[in-house]
This record gives C-alpha cells, structure tokens and sequence, in this order.
C-alpha cells in the first residue's frame, strides 16, 4: 500500500515536472536585445547589452512576469546601421518579441524607426539624443538637449560667466543638431555671433594638435571661455590627451562634454582632465542606496569589480523597469496595450527622483553637472532642483516652436499647434 | 599654478615649502582669533559654491596663521567635514582609490586628530571657478617663496586680479627681488596695472615695458587701448599713448604672426612624421617586394597592444617602458610578418590582386584575434613624464613634447633603415633581390629568405610605428585601419619603393594639411589632400622620385 502511495506520488511528480517543462517552453516573454557586439560601436553597446541581460535575469529571479519568465533575445546588428533594420525585423517578424531594448547611435535609431512603425513594435531607446523626433513605437528613456545640453550651457554662463562659447563636435547628426539648438540659444540670450566658434571633425579624428591651438587661441580674448564638446567616440580620447599636454586647464577654458562618461574615462589617464566637466542625468559617484545597490549588483552580474557604471546603463534600467511596470498596469505584453499604458507610468531613478513616461514618449530625468575626478569619477557641482520634463522638439529653433508631441490626446508625434495639423515623419 | 593642479609631485612640492615657510611667510591684516578662525571653517562648510567665493576671499585677507594651510588642502581636496559633529578637519593624504579611512588634522593646532572612515565624512567640494580663486589667494602667499619659478608662477597668478592689495604686494615684492626672471614678470603686472593709471606718463611708460611682450593678455589690453567705441570716442584719451599703444600691437601682432607660421609649420611636420613612419614600412613591402599588404595596419596595431603588455608587465617602470617596448614591438611585428610571408603571400608572389585580397583576410583575422584576448575596450597606454608636457619656446610658441620625440624618433628610425640598406650585406642583398631576382639568385643569394627578412624588416617598422601611435590615439582593434589608407597615398605620392621619397612625400602631404586646416576644417582638408594628390598622379604617374634604370622596368 505504502509502496503503490509513493509510487503513485513520483509519477504524479515525473508528469508535473514534465507539464511545467512544456508550459515553460510555451509561456515565456521574449525581450530583444538589438546592441552592437561587434564593429565600433561595441566598446559603449555591449555594457548595455549586459546590463538589459542583468536586469532580465534579475526579474526572472523575482518570478519573471505576468507569471511568465523572460527570455532574452540577443542579436548583433554589427555597428552597420541597414543591418540594424534587418536585424530589428527578424526580432519583430521572426522571433516575435514583445519589447526590444536597443540602438545607440541616432543613424542607427532612424534605421530601425521604419521597421518598429511598420510592425508595431516597442522600442526603448537608452541614449541621450538631439530631439526633433517623437515615435508612437519608441520610449526615448535618454536625454533630450533640454536635459542635457541647454542645463549645461546655463550653468556655465550663469555659474562660471562664460561669455565666449566653442561648440566643438564630430560630424554627423547628433552633433550637428545639438549644436544647432545651442547656437540657437545662445543667440538668444545675447552672445554676438563672433563669440561663438563652431567646428567639426571627423569619427575616430586623432590628430588634435591644430584644433586645441586654434581653441587656446580663441580663448585668449579677454573673455571667459568654455568648449561645449559633442565629440562622439573614440576621437574623445587623442582630444583631452592633446588638451592636456598643451596645459589647456579647465580654470582656463573648461570643456563641457556629453557623451564622456565613466566607461570614456577608464580608457585614460584622467589626471591631466581633473575639472573639465559632463552633463549627464546619472554619475556612478552620486552616493544613494539604490545607487549603491545597483552598483553592487552590476559588479557581481559581470565579475570585475572594477567596471563603471555610466548614464545610458542608467536610462536601461529606468527604460526596463518602465516596460516592467506598464506591462503590469496593462496586464499583458500586447504591444498597442503596453503603449497605451505607458504614458504616466513612475519608477524611480538611481540618483533620487523619478522617471515618469510622459505623453511625448519621453520621460522626467534629473540634470547635472559633475566635474573630472583623478579618478576618472565625477564630482557633481551642480543639479537641477526637480526632474526636468524631456521635450521632443527645441524651443529655441524657429522650426520646432509651434511643434508638439503628444501620444495620449493628439496621437501624433509632429503637431502644429498654428496650423493643426499633425504631419512629419513621425505622423501617423 | 597650473602644474599644481596637473602633477601631484609638483603639488606635494609646494605643500612642503608652504609648510616650511609657513610663519616666515608675510602675514597681513590683523591676527584673527581662533574662534572667528572657526567660524569661517564652518561658513566654509555650509556655503554654496557661489558663496564660497566670498568667504575664501575673506579668509585670505584674514591673517590667521592657518590660512594657508586651510586653503591649500581645500585646493587639494583635503578639507573635509565630519558628519555626526559637523566639525572640520584636514586630512594628511586626499582619499585615494582603496582609502576607507582618513587621517584628520586639527585646523587649528595642525596637530594628528586620530581619523575617521570615509562613511562618515564629506569632503568640502571645490569647483573650476573656486579653484582659480584659491590659486590667486595663494599665490600671495608663494610670492615669498623660495624657489624663482613659484614666484615667477605666482605673480602670474596675481595678474589675474590686480585690484590695490595686490599690487601693492607686488610693488614691495618687486623692491627686494634679486632674481631677474621674476622681476621681468613683476614689471609686466606693475605695467599692466599701470595702463589703468589715471595720468597719462606712467601709462606711456607701461607700454614702453610692455612693447616687447608676447603675452596675449598684454596684446589684448593694449588693443582695448586703441579700439573706437561706437560713438567715435576712444577708450584712450591722451592721442600719444595712443599712437604708442597702436605701434605696440603692430610689433607684437607681427610676432605673434611669425610664431603662428613656426607653429603651423611644426604641427605640420608632426603630423608628416606619423605619415613618414607609418610609410616607411610599407614603402619596403610594397615599394620593394611589390606586395601590397593590406595587414600593414595591424602590424602597427600589434606595435601598440606590444606597447601596452610591456607597460602592464613592468608595472614599476612606467617612465621606461616604453623604451622596452621599441624592440619588443619590432620583434612581435616582425616575426608576425615573416610568418604571414612564409604561410601565405610567398605563394602568391607576381598576382598582386589575390595577394591584397588575402593580406585583407589576414587583416580581419588579426583584428578578432586581438578583440578576443584583449575585449573591443580601449587600452590604455601611459604617457611617460618624460613626454608629456610642452616645450615653452616663448610666450607666444609653445610645442608639445610627445610631438617632438615622435619627430626625432621617425628621422632616427628613418636613418637607421637607410644604414641597413645601404650599408649592409643584408640590405645588399634586398636590393639586388628586388632589382633583379634571376641575377641575384645567380650570384648565390637566396631569394627566399631575403624575402622573409625583407617582409619581416617592413613589417618590424610597422610595429615601431605602433608604438609611437599608442601615445597619440586610441589603442583598439581598430587602430590600424584608421592610417592604412593615408599611408598607401604618402608611398604612392613619394614614387613606390623610394624610402626619400615617402620622406619627402608625407612631410609635405602632413604641412598642406596643417595648412589646409585652419580654412577648410579637417573634413574639407582632407578631401583638398586626395584631389591634389590624384592630380599629381595624372601629372606623374610614378611619385615625386620615380624608381630609375633596369629596376623600374620590372615593375
């Protein structure tokens, strides 16, 4: 009788194991993961690659969702940016998943925008970008320029007294938009045109010699001057190299840079940078516990305790936990369902605050200022006292005023408010 | 001031004499109490970087015996506040990487305090802005100083605040200085304060100290000088000190013109050295042997990565390494060579095209070889003390040291391959090789393996010259991509197998592109270069030194 009891148990056992099996295999979550692996974008994208399998991984051991366990989806669209389009459709069409987290460069966010719009689906894009755009199918969880750029110059032209501005970029998009908004501004706030000195250079440029010489001499007229840097990548490295050993010091002529950041300067020897300063929503230095946990967390996820944390792991996490939430509010991961709930959704930040999705698909971020550490860390010298709300189009240019973005009452990503009409690229 | 800030060395340096001369130092102002001391510590604490200004401003006119030392570890990052009691201390060493605990120092006794774990102190934060208050302040205090250079240092930093304190300090500084460089520099801020004079004699007589001075400073105020306000009124009434200050800045402004050109030229000739290096290799594979190696550019990325193993394997070392790591470099490059040579391109010797299409295979394959063990992240490789830095010809030219070493390295490297092939067996032996291959294999060489060495010795200087790119650009995998193609122009533009004429060659093409810069911008620069270069080509299809007699029939 015992025997047959027991007997009867284990099998009861053996198909319960083998059902869930079956179950488990059916029920999963996929979430893509469309970062470059390879190519020159991998040294910032594969961080964020390890950070969305984190969190994944993270969620799952808290009982994945809706019940269901997440299951990562990892392709490498190479750092070339048509693959990034076909890659995006495999995700979509192929593999059906659910959400995507991805892109890094704003040519590869415009390639894959075709392809979310076409096939419905979600994209939560990690990076601080230059506006002028607002998708029905992306979350921009990065900064915005008035999150980023716009605080950056008020601080040095109301704090420091800069009056005298070098808008130094790589040439491409980001850049060159960035510092169409920032000319636009200054302008506006009465820098005569003679004070601002625009130039760009190209991806990986090494040789800074002529360039920091030109900047030395621009800013010996008398004037407080400061160097606004949207230089982009691996060029970032030759150019503070350069800036040091021509003893250009940030009591000088200091450099605001955004997209320089921990992981940048772990590739330096930050010594000769000490005081030149970033803009960034996020610092691994700024001392909170959930900070410190997410700190601790990251170091035993990839094993090296000394690999930084930086913004865009930041704007993941903030972008993970949003879908994490509004797929709880909808209670299920269907796509349109996901998107209609987003907007108002809250989760907090790393640095204090919290990040609400707004109508525009972008979300509430804190700004600030930090300056270079010996350490390659950041001292923050100045933040804004509330989250700063992200504007998909700038104020300051002439063409964007009248526009708008609003996906709960408009439905439309380029509004004209004077002419109520809803048109663009981003129209639906 | 500068270096203080840059190089802890120097920074501890001056640490010790402001602790040495503390006391001796001048004191001005009446001595403060202790307990007003305090109260300025905790203003300190508690204000806004905006008002931290004020009260640095005023401590340093305060007089207490501490000042210095207070203001001088709040420049260096080691003022901090203890949490639970709010009090504040110095600390002996800035928090360092792995520090969990601090050493205080009593602001007042200067005597040990016990310490303190770094969870339970704040630091008192400094910013650019703050910082160059602090230098100024301090500087008063280093006018005194005993080493020439702080003093000459300091003044300058005074300069940058000439309100009546200040040069009333550097008038009574200027009565008893012995030292003839720091006089000169305390004559330029008594000059410079005196173009502000009320009465017209002692500002035609600063501008007479001043007409021979390079400083942009000095050039900017006397332009202010002469500049016409837009309701026809000058900013300079007397008309003779005028037409002074209008003849100062046209000499001064001819020099600055001259040293511009010196420097123009010089960056041109830097930027020509690394096109020279990077050429010079090839100019031997692809000049002599006729193999275009498209790998060329991961021999010097292996150059780099050798730079980088070597300075990680001599962790101690650091202002040496990179001595070590010439040799090392050349080696690695070389052996890699002979072993793409020996594997695959000798099979391919007279097909030119399958042989760039195989040298591009290996090419990839060095690059995810290298992305494999060392990951795609940049490495960085230490600029040794001994290069970084500039060389301060005068006020106005000043060049880079990194820049020069790297001029002087590629002309010795240069010379050195000159010496091989012209003065050895070896380089007797590449040459009969290369102009006549039946003819030397009849005397008894064997081609074969001069080939190998020939391939081997190109691709040794290719690692070379990665070692001299790890100190100017990034080392990753990428690395030799970026100057593959620039280098394939300088061999093209100099005459293919003419190691004068990749000389020539890339000196010229780096100066037209300093040239170019400043007008066109990097991007149009270097689009000018290539049009001009092709031209050149349609002109003269064999480079600026065509390869003569029965060599260049077989070509």
């Amino acid at each position: 009788m015992k025997s047959k009891w027991i007997r009867m148990t284990g099998l009861l056992l053996a198909a319960g194991t083998v059902f869930s099996g079956i179950a488990k295999a059916q029920d999963t979550i996929k979430v893509g993961i469309l970062h470059s692996l390879s190519g020159t974008m991998a040294i910032s994208e594969t961080t964020l690659k390890d950070t969305d399998l984190m969190m994944i991984d993270e969620q799952n051991k808290k009982g994945g969702l809706l019940g269901k366990k997440l299951e990562a989806v990892v392709v490498d669209p190479a750092s070339d940016w048509p693959l990034f389009a076909e890659k995006a459709q495999e995700l979509l069409e192929k593999d059906k998943v659910a959400v995507v987290f991805g892109c890094w460069t704003s040519v590869s966010r415009k390639s894959v925008l075709p392809v979310f719009e076409k096939d419905n689906g979600l994209l939560f894009y990690p990076v601080q970008y230059e506006g002028e755009e607002s998708s029905k199918n992306v979350i921009y969880t990065g900064a915005a320029p008035n999150q980023q750029a716009i605080p950056a110059v008020e601080y040095l032209m109301n704090q420091i007294g800069v009056k005298r501005w070098v808008l130094e970029g790589t040439d491409y998009v980001y850049p060159r938009t960035t510092n169409k908004i920032l000319e636009a501004y200054l302008l506006s706030k009465g820098v005569k045109p003679e004070d601002i000195s625009i130039n760009y250079t190209p991806f990986g440029y090494s040789d800074w010699q002529a360039r920091v010489a030109a900047i030395k001499k621009f800013g010996s007229a008398g004037k407080k001057t400061a160097v606004v840097s949207t230089i982009n990548g691996d060029a970032n490295v030759p150019f503070y190299k350069e800036l040091g050993n021509q003893k250009v010091s940030a009591e000088d002529i200091p450099v605001v840079a955004f997209s320089v950041g921990e992981e940048e300067l772990s590739g330096l020897d930050a010594k000769p940078l000490v005081g030149h300063l970033a803009a960034w929503n996020y610092f691994e230095s700024i001392s909170t516990p959930a900070n410190k946990a997410f700190i601790t967390q990251w170091h035993a996820f990839i094993k090296n305790p000394k690999r930084t944390t930086n913004d865009p792991m930041e704007a993941s996490y903030i972008g993970f936990n949003l879908w994490v939430k509004a797929v709880q509010k909808a209670g299920t991961t269907d796509v349109d369902k996901v998107i209609a709930a987003l907007p108002g959704v809250e989760t907090p930040n790393l640095t204090g605050g919290i990040a609400k999705v707004l109508p525009n698909h972008h979300i509430t971020k804190p700004v600030y200022i930090g300056e270079v550490r010996a350490d390659g860390q950041f001292d923050v010298v100045w933040k804004t006292d509330t989250t700063v709300p992200g504007e998909a189009w700038s104020r300051y240019l002439p063409s964007d005023k009248d526009i708008t973005a609003d996906w709960v009452t408009l439905k439309c990503g380029n509004y004209n408010k004077a002419t109520k009409t809803c048109s663009g690229q981003n129209f639906k | 001031m500068k270096q203080s800030l840059l190089r802890p060395g120097v920074r501890w340096f001056f640490l010790l004499l402001l602790l040495a001369s503390r006391g001796a130092g001048p004191v001005y102002g009446q001595s403060s109490s202790d307990d007003t001391f305090l109260a300025t510590l905790g203003e300190l604490r508690d204000a806004s970087f905006a008002d931290k200004d004020d009260v640095v401003e005023k401590s340093g006119q305060s007089g207490h015996r501490n000042v210095q030392a207070v203001l001088t570890a709040l420049l260096e990052d080691r003022l901090y506040f203890r949490n639970d009691d709010k009090k504040v201390f110095l600390v002996k060493t800035a928090a360092g990487e792995d520090s969990s605990a601090l050493d205080l120092i009593d602001p007042v006794t200067l005597q040990g305090a016990g310490s303190a774990s770094l969870d339970n102190l704040t630091k008192i934060g400094t910013n650019n802005h703050l910082r160059r208050i602090l230098q100024t302040t301090l500087a008063r205090f280093r006018l005194s100083s005993a080493d020439a250079s702080v003093r000459v240092q300091a003044a300058r930093d005074i300069e940058q605040n000439l309100d009546t304190g200040n040069v009333q300090l550097l008038r009574e500084r200027s009565a008893v200085e012995t030292d003839s460089r720091v006089k000169d520099e305390l004559a330029a801020g008594l000059a410079l304060a005196a173009l502000d004079s009320s009465d017209a004699q002692p500002r035609l007589a600063a501008i007479s100290t001043l007409r021979h001075s390079l400083r942009q400073d000095v050039l900017n105020k006397l332009q202010a000088l002469i500049e016409k306000s837009p309701d026809g009124s000058f900013a300079e009434s007397d008309e003779h000190v005028r037409l002074a200050a209008a003849a100062a800045v046209k000499s001064i402004s001819r020099l600055h013109a001259l040293n511009s050109g010196v420097e123009t030229l010089f960056f041109g000739f830097s930027l020509g050295s690394v096109l020279v290096l990077i050429a010079i290799g090839l100019a031997i594979t692809f000049g002599v042997m006729g193999v275009i190696n498209m790998a060329h550019g991961e021999l010097m990325m292996l150059g780099a990565y050798t730079t980088y193993v070597v300075q990680v394997a001599m962790p101690n070392h650091k202002e040496i390494s990179i001595l070590v790591a010439i040799p090392a470099a050349f080696l690695v490059a070389a052996l890699t060579g002979i072993l793409i040579e020996r594997t695959i391109i000798r099979f391919l010797y007279g097909r030119p095209l399958e042989t760039l299409l195989a040298t591009f295979g290996v090419s990839l394959i060095l690059q995810q070889l290298v992305r494999s063990i060392f990951t795609a992240l940049n490495r960085s490789v230490v600029t040794p003390n001994w290069m970084s830095g500039t060389l301060q010809l005068n006020e106005a030219l000043a060049i880079t040291y990194n820049r020069l070493y790297i001029i002087i390295f590629t002309l010795l490297v240069f010379a050195a391959l000159m010496l091989i092939l012209r003065r050895t067996r070896v380089g007797l032996q590449i040459r009969a090789v290369s102009q006549n291959r039946a003819m030397a294999k009849a005397m008894g060489i064997r081609s074969e393996w001069v080939d190998a060495l020939t391939f081997g010795l190109g691709s040794g200087i290719a690692g070379v010259a990665g070692v001299a790119l790890s100190q100017l650009t990034n080392v990753n995998p990428n690395l030799g991509q970026s100057y593959i193609i620039d280098s394939f122009m300088v061999v093209v533009f100099g005459g293919v197998g003419s190691l004068w004429g990749s000389m020539v060659g890339g000196m010229s093409m780096g100066v037209v592109n300093e040239l170019l810069e400043p007008y066109a911008g990097a991007v149009l620069a270097k689009i000018f270069v290539l049009i001009a270069l092709i031209l050149f080509i349609q002109r003269r299809p064999r480079g600026l030194f065509p390869p003569t007699g029965r060599a260049s029939e077989n070509q």
